[in-house]
């Protein structure tokens, strides 16, 4: 069983989970620094799949080298890149190597990555795609072929609680939990108010739903412009922009924000820990677990 | 015999009067498993990723489109427009179903034949809500 399932399911510990640097280049090498980095806090790392809509080492291939590491991996599949032949192939292949985490998600747009030209695919949507690997747990492919063993994927998706229609996102999070999906990682968001209501409503309805709600490492104000103005679905509020761009030491201010909001959301129902994104590369990643309570090694 | 013959004449015919109404009105993109009445009578695959089961996470705070900022989302626009119109009830009940994927056969065809044969609820043998592959 996945250890990240066996914490959710049979304990109340928090869970926290990480982005996985994309790969790009330092090979096998790069991939065994940053295990050695995450593992000892993080229980579970997402192996990414062409995020934000550029090419990388591919999905499927940094989490057979995160597992080989010794770091658990969450194999997140996306619909832009892939028809619905190649995502069961991704969740066959997962199967193969003992992966039994996987995430699937819509995916954002190709017009967000450095080949707009591309074509966009999105064959299967995201709750579709929830299904489909549910369809592969009962022992079969989409077109009713068996698949032996069956995978025993511990199934995730995201949710966005943070932009319209905000009261349908509770209901759309239900109807992937329906099809599937035991854990939810959220986009990153700074409205807590909005968190607040999407946390209580998914709660209210599906209380053995995990919700983690992501948060982000900057060091500075121009990240949460950048976030702001050039990722659709992300609104950074000015005051909170102001906050980090007038401190004196922005650095400490922007760790500050990352910090509240964590302890924020570890307060809400049905939020059993937090997904982490780690701009920053240096040891901030080490201090906001500490601050949190955690100590490297007791996950 | 004349009846399959006068069938054979009449399809091109229901083809152009369903893509002439519906293309002006609702943006049809002759998807041939027409769900319309379950969106608010807006149709998903106008949405650029096309996707059939609620927006994505790139809505823009003004509550528009990822894709083209432009246009405002059409999952956002489909979910004020459910309760808007007078719609039959068991539509609204409708609209947060699993619709499965697209079958792109389909493609270019009336979705008011394929609603009449029954072919547009041909599903993948495997194809089941989860809830049933779990009995």
């Amino acid at each position: 069983m996945s250890a990240l399932r066996e914490r959710l399911q049979n304990s109340k510990d928090l869970v926290f989970t990480v982005e996985f640097p994309v790969i790009d280049g330092g090979g096998m090498a790069a991939v065994e620094k940053n295990v050695a980095r995450l593992s000892p806090w993080f229980v579970a790392a997402n192996s990414t799949d062409n995020t934000a809509a550029h090419a990388h080492a591919s999905n499927l291939s940094v989490a057979i080298a995160m597992k080989n590491f010794g770091l658990e991996p969450i194999l997140q599949i996306v619909c832009r890149d892939k028809n619905r032949i190649a995502i069961q192939a991704d969740m066959a292949g997962a199967n193969l190597h003992g992966i039994e985490n996987i995430a699937l998600l819509t995916g954002d747009d190709v017009t967000a990555g450095d080949e707009p030209e591309a074509r966009r695919v999105f064959d299967l949507d995201g709750p579709q795609a929830v299904n489909v690997a549910s369809i592969l747990n009962s022992g079969t492919y989409l077109s009713g072929r068996k698949l032996q063993p069956a995978p025993n994927f511990f199934i995730s998706a995201v949710e966005n609680p943070f932009t319209h229609p905000f009261d349908y996102r509770v209901q759309r999070a239900i109807k992937k939990h329906e099809a599937g999906a035991q854990m939810l990682q959220l986009q990153i968001g700074y409205h807590p108010d909005r968190l607040e209501n999407f946390a209580r409503g998914v709660h209210a309805l599906a209380p053995d739903l995990a919700l983690l709600p992501s948060v982000v490492l900057v060091k500075s104000s121009k990240p949460l412009n950048f976030m702001n103005d050039k990722v659709p679905g992300i609104d950074v509020p000015a005051d909170v922009i102001a906050r980090v761009a007038s401190a004196e030491d922005q650095s400490e201010a922007a760790y500050q924000l990352a910090l509240e909001q964590c302890k924020h959301a570890l307060t809400l129902p049905g939020v059993r820990g937090i997904h982490v994104t780690d701009f920053r590369h240096d040891d901030t990643l080490e201090r906001l677990m500490t601050d949190l309570g955690r100590t490297p090694h007791n996950l | 015999m004349a009846l399959e013959s006068a069938g054979r004449k009449l399809l091109p015919l229901l083809l152009t009067v369903e893509h002439g109404l519906k293309k002006p009105v609702w943006g049809c993109q002759m998807c041939g498993q027409c769900v319309l009445h379950s969106t608010g009578m807006v149709c998903p695959m106008t949405c650029p990723k096309t996707l059939r089961n609620g927006p994505c996470g790139g809505v823009r705070e003004d509550g528009h489109c990822e894709v083209k900022p432009e246009m405002q989302c059409v999952w956002v626009k489909a979910y004020e427009r459910k309760d808007k119109l007078h719609l039959p009830q068991i539509w609204k009940d409708h609209y947060n179903e699993l619709r499965p994927p697209v079958d792109m056969r389909l493609k270019g065809t009336s979705s008011w034949i394929n609603l009449i044969t029954k072919r547009d609820a041909w599903l993948p043998a495997g194809w089941r809500a989860r809830k049933e592959s779990q009995k």
